[in-house]
């Protein structure tokens, strides 16, 4: 249950981004979640509505925009999207990727009532 | 430990205003039919204070020349009996970091053993991040050790997500749980250096296949090392304890 955990750094990034930007509070939180960042949407929405209440988001809709892997294969030098857990190519089948996305959670947007 | 920062042995979450990477403060963008609102592009990692302390934990390593390693993986693996063996084989000195929710079993029997080891309790939480190793390093002196063993909570989840400022990640899976594992837990062995199949003396009585989790190994993190060790085999701790020379920082 570490989605507790990072939801607690989301609301203390979006409280300094909230000052920052003199805002009166936060409409909507918008994430990008990897599909091999090691979080499970259902839990990360279920912490955040719970740890919400106090907080600048009180307010806020959460969107998670759930990344797949984007690999680029060293092999045939292609790009391709997979939605399994696999670094495998799905166009040759080299297991000599690069991971270029789909491993990081991100906060990409908020939305400030101002 | 921090000559920069002065700061105290609790892991209160401070901010230490280091020189942070790219961060990404966004512009603001007005909504022309709701002038009270704006959209804000951020694009800044989630857990980026986290990551900016494990990089400042892994300064205060190199700076001492210590190479640190996070040791993952479920309860009962044997993390701890690894390490317990591990002087026999290893010349150099080292010292562990313990993750646990309760109690100071961990560190009370490396202790034991004459090793230098402090216990982190963390109440509930189901991993250790950058700023509890952060204050862990307040008790260790560094500087007759040449490794940092960062013994993390039992749990093949939760600590994949966190940096905590170690060099290598060694992530262990014991022939009991079962060579599935690497399938189901695909993050944690994804971040693996080095997996370590523990408790090999016990393959004849498991239908644990080495050559499955190769496998499971090739689809998801290709170039990661295999080891197969029991502190019963000497041989095999002599092979895990070169891997660690070998991935000392220079």
């Amino acid at each position: 249950m570490h989605e507790y955990s990072i939801v607690m750094s989301l609301m203390e990034q979006c409280e300094s981004l909230a000052l920052q930007n003199n805002a009166k509070g936060i409409e909507q939180v918008e994430l990008k979640i990897g599909i091999l960042s090691g979080v499970e949407p259902v839990l990360l929405a279920q912490a955040f509505d719970t740890f919400k209440l106090d907080t600048v988001c009180h307010n806020a809709k959460l969107i998670m925009n759930i990344q797949p892997l984007v690999l680029e294969c060293r092999d045939c030098e292609q790009q391709s999207q997979v939605d399994e857990r696999t670094i495998i190519c799905p166009i040759c089948n080299s297991n000599n990727t690069l991971v270029i996305e789909g491993e990081d959670m991100m906060l990409m947007q908020l939305v400030l009532d101002t | 430990m921090c000559k920069d920062c002065g700061c105290s042995i609790t892991h209160d979450h401070v901010d230490h205003q280091h020189i942070h990477g790219e961060h990404h403060h966004g512009q603001l963008h007005s909504n022309p039919q709701l002038n009270d609102k704006k959209t804000l592009a951020v694009i800044h990692k989630i857990l980026d204070k986290n990551d900016v302390e494990a990089q400042h934990n892994r300064d205060h390593f190199k700076s001492h020349h210590v190479t640190a390693f996070n040791l993952m993986s479920s309860p009962g693996s044997g993390k701890t009996t690894l390490l317990e063996h591990l002087p026999q084989y290893l010349e150099q000195q080292y010292a562990v970091i313990e993750g646990d929710l309760e109690t100071s079993r961990d560190a009370d029997r490396l202790i034991a053993k004459g090793i230098t080891a402090y216990q982190i309790q963390t109440g509930s939480a189901c991993h250790l991040d950058a700023f509890m190793v952060h204050g862990a390093l307040h008790h260790i002196d560094l500087n007759p050790i040449d490794i940092c063993f960062v013994e993390n909570v039992g749990n093949l989840v939760c600590p994949a997500s966190y940096d905590v400022g170690t060099h290598k990640n060694i992530v262990l899976l014991s022939v009991p749980e079962g060579d599935d594992k690497i399938e189901k837990y695909p993050v944690m062995f994804r971040r693996a250096d080095v997996v370590v199949i523990t408790k090999s003396d016990l393959l004849p009585h498991f239908d644990f296949s080495i050559e499955q989790a190769k496998q499971q190994l090739d689809r998801l993190n290709p170039n990661v090392e295999l080891l197969v060790v029991s502190v019963k085999d000497s041989d095999s701790m002599k092979t895990f304890a070169e891997w660690i020379v070998k991935n000392q920082e220079p």
